[in-house]
Formats: C-alpha cells, structure tokens, sequence
C-alpha cells in the first residue's frame, strides 16, 4: 500500500525581549542558575504578572508579516498541570482566543513549485525552566532562569507531506523572525525550537491517522532525521498489524530514533481557563498601523527588490534573501566601492556559501568578511587579477592572510597587462612547439586553445587572458 | 451528581493530593453535596448571556519592556526545603 | 489615659498628632493587651513585639518632625494573608507554617509607608477558606462577644482582635464575605472595595477575580482614614486601577444637618429578606431602615431575582480559581515539603495532602472537578454567565432604578456556636448567602453594626454601585453619628 505522511508543526520561538513576558526579571541566556528568576517567576505566594508590551508587539510583527489575523481582543488562559520545572503548576498561555489567528506562509519545494502552509495560529506563551538531570545524589536541579521567557508558539495546519517541506517550513518561518527581529533564532540554547505533530494514512484517503508528536527537536537536520524516522516507524508498526497509538515521543539524537515519553504517559487534563490576574488585550487598528509601520522588508519584497534593482536571477535572488543576515551580506559586498552586483551575487552564492558549507559555519563566523569580499570583486573588475586568480585569493583570505590587495602583493598575483612581456611569453612557447605551430598554420584551428594554456601556465596564470588571445592571435596569423 | 469511590480518586488525583482512602467516604459525600449544590446553576436562563470573567470591563495594561529585577537568589534559595548549587531540588525527573 | 484602647483611630490620631500620647506608647499598650486576652482569642498567629516598637519609635520621630500622616503611628493588625517581609506569612496553614515571606505586600509597603505599626498577623481560616474561623491550622479564634461562638470568617483574627481592642483597626480581605461577615458577627464597620481599587500583589490569592483587601475598624470614619492608605494603583497588578481618588475621610458629611440623607434613595432587596434570615436580625435591620427614613434617606423596594443563583455561581467560580492559584504550594521552592518522598508524585501528592488542611482540599477538588474536560461547559462557563445575569441585576438597580446604595443583612443570624457547621460544608457556606454576590459583581460594600440580638452583634450590609465608597462611607457614618452600637465593647474588654 501507499502511505501519506501528514505533518504539522508547532514551532517555539523565544521573543527578544530585554525583559520577561509577566515580569521584570532579565532574559539573557547563560546567567549562573536562578539569577535571573524573580519572585513572579518563582510563583511566589501573592505575587501577580503583569504583560511587556514589548511581547506583544513582536507577537503582532509576526502576525502581519504572515498575513494573518490580529485578533482585537485576546485572551490569556491557563494551562494547569504539574511539573517541577512549571512554578505555578499552570502555564500562562492562550488557548481560545490567540493573538494571531489564519495565516500562511509559502514554502518552495525541490522540484521548484510552491506550497502555501496554512498558520492556524500564533499565541503568546511564557516559557518553562529547566530540569538539570546531572546527578545531585539521585535528585533533579531546577533552574528557572528560562521561566517567564516570552514565547510565540506557531502552529501549522496538517498540511506537510514530508520530512523535507517540514525543513522547508521550518526555515522559513526561522528566516521570518530573524528578519522581524524578534527572535535570535538561536536553536543550540533553545530559542528556536519545534515539535512536530506525525501522521501516516493510505494515500487518498481523507481521514487522518493517529498522531504522535515528536518532541525535543532544536535542529533542522534532527527534524528531518526525527520525521523520517517516525513515518517508517508508524508504516512498519501499521503494515505489521499495529496501532499507532496518540503519545508523545522523545527524539533521541544520539540514537537517531524516538522514543515513548514516561513522564507524559498519563493523559492530561490541563483544564484551561482565562487566567483571572490577566485581562483581556485589546489591540485596536491605531495600534496595529502603528506596528505595521515598523515592520522591515520582507524577504518576498526583498527578493522582488534583488531581481529589479541588481539584475539577479530569481535563483540567485531566492538563495541570497534565504535570511536577513545573508541579503545584508550580499548587499554590503554589491555596493563595495568598485564592486559588481551580478559578481557580487556570484560570489556569494558560489564560493562564500561553499566554503561556509565545507566547514559547517555560520555567516557570522566567516573569515572573509563583506568588505573583504567586495574589495576582491573590485579587482576583478578593475582587471587587477583574473577571476580564476580571484579564487586562489579568496581561499588565502580564507585562511587569514589578509585582505586581497596584501595577498595580491605578497603572492605576485597582479595580472600581467603589459603586451611586451605577454609577446614574449608567446614568443617563446611558439619557438618550443615548431610541430603545434606547423599544424595550426596548416589549418588545425583547435590548436589555439593549446596555446593559450601553455602560455597562461608559463604567466603562472597571470596573464590577461583577453590580450593573451589577441595577442596570439595576431602572432598565429601573421 | 454523585461522585463515585474512583472519581474521588481521580480528581485528588490530578489535584495531586494524597486523600487515603477511609477520607474517601466523606469527601465522596461532601463534594456529591457541594456538586449538587452548584447543579442549580443549570435552572438559571442565561440565554445569549457572555461568560464573565472579570468584575471590570477593562483592557490589560502593557508593561515597558524593562528589566527592573535583581538577582536574588540566596534570598529565594532561603526558604526553599532543598536547594544546592543555586538550584532547586527534587526527586529525579524522568522524561 | 490609660483606655487608649477604648478610642477610635480617628481619636488616637488626634491623639498622637496633639502628642498627648505617643506611638511607642500606644503600641506597648497593645502588646500588653494581646499578652493579657490573646490566649483565649487566639486572634494573632504572630505577635511582632519588636519590629513594632521599633516602628513605633520611629513613627514617633516622624510625628516629632512633623512628617506625619493621619495614620503615622497608629497599631494596626495584619491579617496573615499579606505578605510580610522577614516575618511568617502563614495563611493559617501548615502549609506555609515556616514561610517567611521575603518581600512585602503592595499594601503592607503602602501602610508601613503611611507610618503605621502593625503588632502582628492575625488569625483566619485556611487560605481565607472558611466562614467561621475554624479551619485555621493555629485553632480557631473565639468571639470576644461570647467566647462559645465563632467570630466569623475568613478574616476572623482581624475581627476578634478589633472587637476585643487589642487593636485599632486591622486588615482584612474579602472573596465570598470575609471582611463583611466577621465584622457583623463582632459588632465592626468592615469595607470590601470595589474591585481593582486596592492592589492584590503579595496578598496570597484565593479567588484572583473576587479577593478585595480593606479595612475592619471601629467606625466608618476609620474605615475611610485606612482605606484612605489601602487604595491606590500599583502597577504590580494587572487588575489595578489607575484612577483618582476623593478624600473618603473628608467626604463624610459632619454637618448640623438634621436629615442628613435628603436626596439618598436606598433599595432594599426583598431577596435579602426571605427564609433563613433570623427573626432577631430581620427586626434589627428594619429598626435601621426606620432609622435612615428619619436621616432622610428614601427607600425603595427592589429586586435582586438572581440572588438564589449566587452561593451555586462562587461556589464553582471560587474553587475553580483556587484550585490552580493553590497548585504553586508543591514542596519545591517554599512551603511544607514531604519527608522522603519516593519521586516526584510521592513529594507532590504528600506534600499538599499533608500541608492542606480536609476544607481546602474539598475546595481544590470542587474547583479540579468542575475545571476538567467535559465538566467546564456545565459547570464553570454556566456559573461565568451566570455571574453576569448577577451583576446585570445590580446594574439594573443602580443605574436603571437610580438607587444609591442597597440595603440588607450581612449574615442570616448572629455568631453561631463553635462546631456548629463544622461537618457541614454547605450550610456554612450558606453563612455568606447576602455577601457573595457582591465579590461576583466585583461592587463595593460594608458592614455596620446596628442594634445587637441577645448581647450578640448584628451587621447591616451597605452596598454601593462601583467606586461609590466615599457615598457608602457617608451614608454608614450618618447612621453611626446618631447611634452608638458602633462603641460597644464586650465587657471583659472594656476595661
């Protein structure tokens, strides 16, 4: 039988707010543990939260730049359930009524179309502590410095059909409020983190399967991994007579594989209810203006803009507008005094990403800075070195050695412009090759290639090769 | 509403209260009381009458996003019953 | 003088500001008295001797320094609800018996800024849940009137203590009745704001959308003088107000004016007059609508028709609340925690079951129930609409019937015998059946005392539309400045 996969995601993302979502205490990762819960965070008796402004405008950026609904009157509720790292034995979440309801977000797939996924909804939560499992003679640690942390949870329609448009999805949304600003995306400490709801049902059918949601996901290769996993995992159970059963299952990466939760084994029942120290957030359209006014480009505008005003190709502009930091790279490079922005756009796409992939960085950890890349491109252009030569100095940038024209110098890689000495090459590769020089004369024409490699070699490559070709021209056919 | 032997047990529960079971009986028979109590709450016409949370008809206010705490945790870590290594702790979690 | 104890906060103030007495002496005076008569009462959990004659003594060089307010000074009781920096905050539960809160209460900060002395916490029913008293982990408080009977709960330390005058004024707070009703059953002026209009941050919550804070006091005058202090906004709470406030000391009319009340219009609500409500309490109170006839005041009679829904309506919508404000008490960052617990259940489990006392577990289980899945459509949303066909009846009266301040009973009798409703969950809470309404509606309302039953104290209720306290202030203290019921003391504390 033929199976569909069905896939829907709710994403975390950790607002980047200074301050918590219900309370004053900071939000900055790594502090010494307990430093940074304050007597709301710590659900001390009496205390009361009270909202960051800040929480709900970064909630509203994402809505609009998703065209989605910003609802005009939300409401906070509470999940109640008990856990050592939940100090109030409830979450203050929103559950009938989110911020932001109904939007969408395009994917583009391999084979070059693309999908609208729609976002069910998008709602304000504040985030848990956490439970250090080193071992304290047998007992847990909690640290609740992440309690209280602002958090938007996305959440998807079922409307994935593979591990590879879960990824898709995911990246877009991650590039989406890195773009807005509102999330450091940081998915190694956290702030960017999903499950994933997974599915399998005969293909055409319309009804769907029983779901598990996969847990623990902090990185787009485990999604992927962790999807794939569990699909073959729900087909093999079901072809060989089994039921999936509704759970919550842990991704282990180490393993590569999920595994049932213990702690979740009991169905919950987190009896919701509007939070009775919150009240309704009203947002009217003043406000809404006021936030749509701030928000930046968007990576579909920006996009547009790359294709219009640099004359990229919509590959090339699709690559380059992947996220905020890459487009403000490539833009940098592109208005580089004497740069190029076609260059440009090659360069970044081709051997910046590619040096970046071989060693696993990030943008932010790249050698070769913007300016550099740009000075580099301004000598190609200004023929200062060949495009080829070009490469030889990227990857020596690479390594540290400096700035291109440092590189230029100290290597002797200037290109060599002056006809004299390119004739002289010629001269003497045509006096080593009587025999090539017969043949070509007696009319083998795919013998010039012959020699402008020999001459190129004999330049260490330096010569100018589109006056190495005239020059050999006029010197073949005198 | 009279509430069974098991659902005594269920509610206390998800309450995550300890209730042995000779106190079954009575809370069996005070929450069945109390239960039947609020049953009359059904007689009531509330027809298209909106739910009501809150006394007040207002709006939530919104804080500035300012970070006004200080640490302190040693005061916190005071009054906890078992704490070490600035954390607080409990028996083993297990996920 | 050596009957300090016999006048009001409004006389004390006077007192201390004409230095005739000064605080450090007062407070002694009061120490002395809750040495001599508490152990009886057991209105306090705590005594603070010494912080209090520290903060006596400095209320005295403010005084001196001529920085002083009209409460600097004065002693006070604080119900154990609010958070006390450095100090037990117990809400009467073994649960917190060894929690020291480590910050104030908004309120406490406001009246410690006002230069008040608080002498201690006073007793009150586990959690504020309890119309008697009697399910304090610290036993339960007798009343000063008779020392067989309850003094009313929830904030019945604060009430005893008052009456018995080994304090001024206290504090307490009021979900369901429990300022109202103990001020009724120990012959006290009590006042429940309207909610919103005192901040509720370091106040242990029981009911988040019903919990007001104010005062117990001797008079309606002492009543503004604390509310005065109590009221505010404070942007620690979401539910907090940022709204002016009228003087309430000042707006009491103090006049020649013979019909003082000229122009009042006040509804009586047969509701509040049916079955279960006492012979001897139905005659007292009508004594006092005959009393505000001749004040000037006009009567009206009207309606309340949902009335009958509303002990069904809190009695989810409070438990429900409770049920998850109470989930923080677990054993792991303050409180009672379990010995040896086995794993994490073990500790939760036991932890709450032996921290709890059997009224507020009954209350999280009614609130666990009617909040789980299949249960909140009948239970919990039914009584949220039902909270509005409540609040909609007084709406209807105030602003459709233009009446100023409702009138009626605070309690159906007079203090019940001790053990009385103890077994009995549902005709205790019948003991609240003309408060609870009020704390739905989220209305301002006091309690006065009028002509006692039988030596016992009997409570009138006042209810006022939303931020009308001045009014209702006004309209109990014309009452009060013809009558003396107000003064009475029981014997063995008069003295």
């Amino acid at each position: 039988m033929e199976w569909q996969a069905v896939i829907g995601l709710e994403i975390h993302a950790q607002l980047a707010t200074r301050s918590k979502i219900f309370s004053g205490a900071a939000t900055a990762y790594g502090a010494a543990p307990n430093t940074q819960a304050c007597a709301v965070d710590l659900g001390l008796p009496g205390v009361l939260p009270v909202l960051n402004g800040e929480a709900v405008r970064m909630a509203v950026k994402f809505g609009l730049a998703i065209d989605a609904q910003i609802t005009p009157r939300s409401v906070f509720a509470r999940k109640n359930y008990f856990y050592p790292d939940l100090p109030k034995g409830y979450q203050i979440s929103q559950y009938e009524l989110p911020i932001v309801a109904h939007g969408s977000m395009e994917i583009e797939l391999e084979d070059g179309t693309t999908k609208t996924i729609g976002i069910v909804r998008a709602h304000l939560e504040e985030d848990a502590g956490k439970s250090l499992h080193e071992d304290f003679h047998g007992l847990t640690g909690i640290d609740l410095n992440r309690a209280g942390t602002p958090l938007i949870e996305i959440v998807s329609g079922p409307e994935m059909h593979s591990a590879k448009e879960a990824v898709a999805y995911m990246k877009k949304i991650h590039a989406l409020v890195r773009y807005l600003d509102i999330c450091d995306g940081n998915m190694q400490e956290g702030s960017f983190r999903c499950d994933a709801n997974v599915s399998v049902r005969p293909l055409g059918q319309e009804k769907l399967g029983t779901r598990a949601e996969i847990k623990n996901l902090n990185s787009f290769r485990f999604i992927e991994r962790a999807i794939n996993h569990e699909i073959a995992r729900q087909i093999e159970l079901i072809e060989g007579g089994g039921k999936v059963v509704q759970e919550t299952r842990l991704y282990d990466a180490e393993r590569d594989e999920t595994r049932s939760m213990r702690s979740k084994e009991e169905a919950f029942d987190y009896r919701y209810f509007p939070d009775p120290d919150l009240l309704p957030v009203e947002l009217d359209d003043k406000y809404i203006e006021w936030v749509r006014k701030s928000l930046p480009e968007l990576p579909v505008a920006k996009r547009q803009r790359f294709i219009d005003q640099y004359g990229l190709t919509s590959r090339d502009a699709t690559i380059l507008t992947a996220s905020r930091e890459l487009a403000d790279y490539f833009e940098r490079v592109a208005k580089a005094p004497g740069s190029d922005a076609k260059l440009a756009a090659n360069w970044v796409s081709g051997e910046l990403l590619g040096a970046l992939n071989r060693e696993a960085r990030e943008l932010d950890q790249s050698p070769v800075t913007a300016t550099m890349l740009g000075g580099l491109i301004a000598r190609i252009v200004d023929n200062t070195i060949s495009g080829k030569i070009a490469k030889e100095v990227f990857a020596a940038m690479w390594d540290g050695e400096g700035d291109c024209d440092a590189i230029i110098n100290a290597r002797g890689l200037k290109q060599i412009t002056d006809s004299g000495s390119i004739e002289a090459l010629i001269d003497g590769i045509l006096a080593k090759n009587p025999q090539q020089l017969a043949d070509y004369r007696a009319g083998k024409d795919k013998l010039f290639g012959f020699f402008v490699g020999q001459v190129m070699k004999a330049s260490k490559g330096q010569a100018n090769p589109a006056q190495l070709n005239d020059l050999l021209k006029k010197k073949l056919d005198s | 509403m009279t509430l069974e032997h098991t659902d005594v047990e269920r509610i206390a529960h998800l309450a995550r209260l300890q209730i042995s079971g000779d106190e079954i009986p009575a809370y069996q028979n005070s929450l069945s009381a109390i239960l039947a109590l609020v049953g009359e709450l059904k007689l009531a016409d509330v027809g298209q009458v909106l739910p009501m949370a809150h006394p007040l008809d207002v709006a939530q206010r919104l804080r500035p996003d300012v970070v006004s705490e200080a640490d302190q945790r040693d005061r916190f870590l005071a009054i906890a019953p078992h704490s070490e290594a600035g954390l607080y702790l409990v028996p083993k979690v297990i996920e | 003088m050596t009957n300090y104890h016999t006048a009001t906060v409004a006389e004390l103030s006077h007192a201390l500001h004409s230095k005739k007495v000064s605080s450090v002496e007062l407070t002694r005076h009061f120490l002395d008295r809750i040495a001599a008569h508490d152990r009886r009462l057991n209105s306090f959990i705590t005594v603070t001797t010494e912080q209090a004659l520290a903060a006596a003594a400095e209320a005295d060089r403010r005084i001196a320094a001529g920085q002083a307010g009209p409460l600097t000074g004065i002693p006070l009781a604080q119900k154990d609800i609010f958070c006390t920096e450095g100090v037990r905050t117990s809400c009467a539960s073994r649960m917190l018996d060894n929690f020291i809160a480590p910050y104030d209460a908004t309120t406490v900060q406001r009246l410690n800024a006002a230069g008040m002395v608080m002498l201690g916490k006073t007793n009150m029913d586990e959690f504020a849940m309890g119309s008697s008293n009697e399910t304090s982990y610290y036993g339960p408080v007798r009343n000063p009137w008779d020392l067989d009977r309850v003094p009313g709960g929830s904030s019945g330390g604060s009430a005893a203590a008052v009456a018995a005058r080994l304090a001024p004024i206290a504090t307490g707070t009021d979900t369901g009745g429990s300022i109202r009703q103990p001020a009724a059953l120990c012959g006290l002026t009590g006042l429940k704001p309207t909610y919103g209009l005192v901040s509720r941050y370091g106040m242990i919550a029981f009911a988040s959308s019903l919990d007001q804070a104010g005062p117990i006091a001797q008079s309606a005058e002492d009543a503004a003088l604390l509310l005065q202090a109590l009221a505010g906004f404070d942007p620690r709470d979401s539910t907090s107000l940022d709204r002016h406030l009228p003087d309430y000391r000042a707006a009491l009319d103090n006049s020649d004016n013979t019909s003082p009340l000229v122009g009042v219009r006040i509804g009586v609500p047969q509701e509040y007059f049916g079955d279960g409500l006492s012979k001897g309490v139905h005659d007292a109170i009508a004594a006092a609508i005959a009393a505000y006839r001749k004040l000037g005041a006009e009567t009206v009679d009207i309606t309340l028709p949902n009335t009958r829904y509303a002990v069904p309506a809190y009695y989810v919508v409070a438990p429900a609340e409770c049920s998850s404000n109470l989930s923080r008490f677990d054993g792991v960052r303050f409180g009672h925690r379990c010995q040896d617990a086995v794993d994490l259940m073990d500790l939760y489990k036991r932890s709450r079951g032996e921290g709890f006392g059997a009224e507020v577990k009954r209350r999280i289980m009614v609130g666990t129930y009617v909040l789980s899945a299949g249960y909140y459509d009948a239970y919990y949303l039914q009584a949220q609409k039902v909270r509005r066909l409540i609040s909609d009846d007084f709406r209807r009266v105030f602003d459709g019937q233009q009446v100023d301040v409702i009138l009626g009973p605070t309690a159906p009798t007079t203090a019940f015998r001790l053990n009385d409703k103890t077994s009995d969950p549902l005709a205790m809470y019948l003991s609240d059946i003309y408060t609870i309404a009020v704390n739905l509606a989220g209305l301002p309302a006091l309690s006065m005392p009028v002509r006692p039953v039988e030596g016992l104290p009997v409570g009138l209720q006042l209810i006022g539309n939303y931020f009308s306290e001045a009014q209702l202030l006004n309209v109990a203290h014309q009452y009060q400045r013809v009558t003396t019921w107000h003064r009475q003391i029981p014997q063995a504390y008069a003295k």
